[in-house]
């Protein structure tokens, strides 16, 4: 692939957010542009927590500012169709700190 | 852009990227570009116990404004050359 890590090869795939104040959203990348704005289509919140396991809340077509943004990666749907989300227990990633 | 033309030169080698929210992922580095945001192939997370929300994540891009840290393996750095290319960068040629 020539030039920088664009976001391209990952349109149309399914994506896991990671977001300043730490929240991870997936969804699929229908957009994006310089800024790392993002637009994600069918796209759901996963909500980790230690005292119960992971909740999934649908949050349909969503944008995000590149502002918040710290992480874009591409969700392997393979491993992902192993895990078992519900029973996975973890703290809250930590909000960025600049 | 110093530091632009020196990340391009470790592309493929294994940096560990230590992000402001204290994530620390693992990976060989793909690509940089003007704004220091990082892509990584074949991610692991440093403590997936601690932090498996990016279990099934293996290529990520991380954007460059939430960078703390990258670890660079020792072979691939030339201490004498970057310190001659920032001198001259300070003294502004």
């Amino acid at each position: 692939m020539s030039g920088g890590p664009g976001l391209e090869t990952l349109v149309d795939q399914t994506i896991s957010v990671i977001t300043n104040d730490g929240r991870n959203i997936v969804g699929v990348l229908k957009g994006f542009d310089q800024a790392t704005n993002i637009i994600l289509d069918e796209s759901h919140e996963r909500v980790f927590s230690t005292k119960e396991g992971v909740q999934q809340l649908v949050l349909g077509l969503y944008i995000i500012r590149g502002d918040n943004i710290s992480i874009v990666g591409e969700l392997d749907e393979e491993i992902d169709s192993t895990l078992d989300w519900s029973k996975m227990r973890a703290h809250p990633l930590k909000p960025v700190i600049h | 852009m110093l530091f632009f033309s020196y990340f391009k030169e470790l592309v493929g080698r294994e940096v560990t990227v230590e992000l402001k929210n204290d994530l620390a992922i693992k990976g060989t580095l793909h690509s940089v570009d003007q704004y220091l945001n990082i892509k990584l192939e074949n991610t692991r997370v440093v403590d997936q116990d601690k932090y498996p929300h990016m279990l099934s994540v293996r290529n990520c891009f991380i954007r460059g404004s939430v960078v703390r840290y990258v670890q660079l393996p020792p072979e691939g750095v030339d201490v004498e050359l970057l310190h001659d290319a920032t001198r001259r960068e300070a003294r502004g040629g």
